[in-house]
């Protein structure tokens, strides 16, 4: 019963948001109708889904690690933007880099940058006892603000209007999945999955993982057995931007090929519904990502579909969901039912 | 610089601090009974949107006020009962209320005016004048530093955050002290989002809001908990602002021909609040029992 809970609160939370659109004059089952249809409907909207789910998948792995260590790195928008804009510029200042080691580099160039970017974070946390919700807040304006400047005016694409970067090499560009031949999911989504797993055997059998958990559940206790509560929580910050760096391999490699400036619908935030929806489980994080992808392309087809329902439905779903998957106190009404009935069969 | 310069610039961090000052006190009201309030910058949101909605209906902006708080009650209803009686982490449940604010304030903006981006512009006319903004904002914190020293509810709300269980003792129900501060506190965050869109801008436009709730949750901690030393780290942030609204288009010192990229300036209230919240001195005291169940 215990483990159907996250799926109940789920299904609650998407009927709640969906129940919104009614306001709106929608008919709610229609709604769901086209998320579904968006998402699933043809070879073409799953390859899309599968795009969307890479780096909610890794957004969402970022955000686990975290919160293993009790911390919430609500950041992972900044640590993103920072990740792919310097897997962008190693694409780019080293052009003719050769096939396969052009991807690692681009990957060490996004996971150094981006765990630095969240090790501030951690720092200031750690030493300084700032709260890690609200610098990581700022570092992501901060971040934004940095982009921007280094794409417009260090970087810049002298051949459009957009603002984008110049392309990168020819070699760093990543496979696509074979399958999905008009889609831009690539090989980037089989690291995340393998990403998942590493983490996942991470937290079970390496004693970093353990220590994570102890940091996380028990400031304290973590002291008395001999464990660094500060270096335990800066190294916890600094994995997490460098899986949050992750999302560089299939939006700049795999995709773009190039850093856009805004190529993130949120990534970062959703990533939080991905991880609290999985709660705390990097393997879950999984089907997790997948559904916030889906729900991604599927809300994305509203504004046409609809006559007033767009987009902005994914948030307020990702929002309830949140809630309702993280209100203990709900499975009470539940329990004390059963726990009634446990009652009345014991003195019947 | 001349004094008219120096004056307009302390004129506009005290225009730029009152919404600050505000969603703080809101922020004050509910730590102070012991629950966390990350969703100041949704309670902002929300506040801005429905001021602007009934200024626009009413042509009034103390209609606009008055609809501000009942958005705040509102969502505070939600976010009181995600936390308290169903015992939500209050920092994932307030990131779930700014979500929600992000995504519904769209949704019925579409339904109202057919866009999903800005209301549209308030005549000037109906506006709030800032300096009504920033008396009232420096009242409500006079107000709340006597009500929360000097008074009963005062001490309620505060033996809430320290001590629940001494004041479930006396005869006190910590779950209402709690739900009327949290209810109170959304009322006061989300008048500082009418000020943004009544007084500050003609209008409310898509996340205008931008990290101001965070902003306010930071100049709480740096004020220790308490209204007056809150009020002066909002200052410093109104500051940054106006500081940063001056650097607009002001030459590189280097380079005369050249005057800063927008991007560096546009950082700086955020670098100020992560300097701030790094940089302060002296041990910050939460509220003891901030952030748990009762």
């Amino acid at each position: 019963m215990k483990a159907i809970r996250p799926l109940l609160a789920l299904i609650l939370g998407l009927a709640l948001g969906l129940a919104v659109t009614a306001f709106a004059g929608e008919n709610p089952w229609h709604v769901l109708m086209v998320l579904v249809k968006g998402a699933f409907g043809s070879r073409y909207d799953f390859g899309m889904t599968l795009f969307y789910m890479t780096p909610l998948l890794f957004a969402g792995l970022a955000v686990t690690v975290a919160f293993r260590a009790g911390l919430f790195n609500i950041g992972a928008e900044g640590q993103l933007t920072m990740g792919a804009l310097a897997a962008a510029w190693m694409g780019i200042a080293w052009p003719n880099a050769p096939v396969g080691i052009s991807w690692v580099a681009a990957f060490i160039a996004a996971a150094v940058v981006a765990g630095a970017w969240s090790g501030i974070a951690g720092w200031l946390k750690a030493r300084r006892g700032s709260h890690e919700v609200i610098s990581t807040i700022m570092l992501n304006f901060i971040a934004a603000s940095l982009a921007s400047y280094v794409t417009l005016y260090v970087l810049k694409n002298p051949e459009s209007q957009n603002p984008e970067t110049m392309a990168i090499g020819a070699s760093y560009q990543l496979p696509g999945l074979p399958g999905f031949p008009d889609a831009p999911v690539s090989v980037a989504l089989v690291i995340a999955l393998v990403s998942a797993g590493l983490l996942a055997w991470i937290f079970e059998r390496m004693r970093w993982g353990f220590e994570l958990k102890v940091v996380g559940q028990n400031e304290n206790a973590a002291r008395s057995a001999g464990i660094s509560v500060a270096s335990t929580q800066v190294l916890a910050m600094i994995v997490s931007g460098m899986l949050a760096g992750g999302v560089a391999l299939g939006e700049v490699l795999g995709s773009a090929h190039r850093f856009k400036l805004g190529f993130s619908p949120d990534y970062g935030f959703v990533g939080i519904a991905v991880a609290l929806l999985a709660r705390g489980n990097p393997l879950a994080a999984i089907p997790s990502a997948l559904l916030f992808g889906a729900l991604h392309k599927g809300t994305a087809d509203l504004d046409i579909e609809t006559e007033n329902v767009t987009r902005d439905l994914a948030l307020v779903i990702q929002a309830l969901v949140i809630a309702t998957v993280s209100a203990e106190g709900l499975w009470d009404i539940v329990d004390r039912r059963r726990r009634k009935k446990e009652a009345a069969r014991v003195a019947g | 610089m001349s004094l008219d310069e120096i004056l307009s610039l302390l004129a506009s961090t005290l225009r730029l601090s009152s919404p600050l000052i505000f969603a703080a006190m809101g922020g004050l009201l509910s730590e102070r009974s012991g629950v966390i309030h990350i969703a100041l910058e949704g309670m902002m949101m929300v506040g801005g949107f429905a001021a602007a909605v009934a200024t626009l209906s009413f042509h009034s902006p103390l209609a606009g006020c008055m609809a501000a708080m009942l958005a705040g009650v509102l969502f505070s209803v939600l976010y009181a009962a995600i936390v308290i009686p169903f015992r939500a982490n209050q920092v994932v449940a307030g990131t779930a209320i700014n979500f929600l604010a992000m995504g519904i304030v769209p949704f019925i903006s579409k339904l109202v005016y057919g866009n999903t981006g800005a209301t549209p512009s308030i005549p000037l006319e109906d506006r709030l004048h800032w300096m009504g903004a920033v008396v009232g904002a420096l009242l409500l914190v006079a107000f709340l530093a006597w009500m929360l020293a000097r008074t009963p509810v005062g001490l309620w709300i505060r033996f809430a955050g320290e001590h629940p269980h001494a004041l479930e003792s006396a005869g006190i129900h910590v779950v209402k002290v709690r739900w009327l501060s949290v209810l109170a506190g959304g009322a006061l965050a989300a008048l500082g989002g009418a000020v943004l869109s009544l007084s500050l801008a003609s209008a409310y436009t898509r996340n205008m809001t931008g990290a101001r709730g965070f902003m306010a949750l930071a100049a709480l901690i740096f004020g220790k908990w308490r209204a007056p030393q809150a009020l002066a780290a909002c200052l410093l942030f109104g500051f940054a602002e106006a500081l940063q609204n001056r650097l607009q288009g002001v030459a590189l010192p280097w380079n005369p021909a050249e005057t800063i990229p927008v991007q560096f300036i546009q950082m700086v209230p955020y670098l100020v609040t992560l300097i701030v919240l790094a940089g302060f001195v002296g041990r910050a005291r939460a509220p003891k029992a901030l952030g748990s169940t009762f």
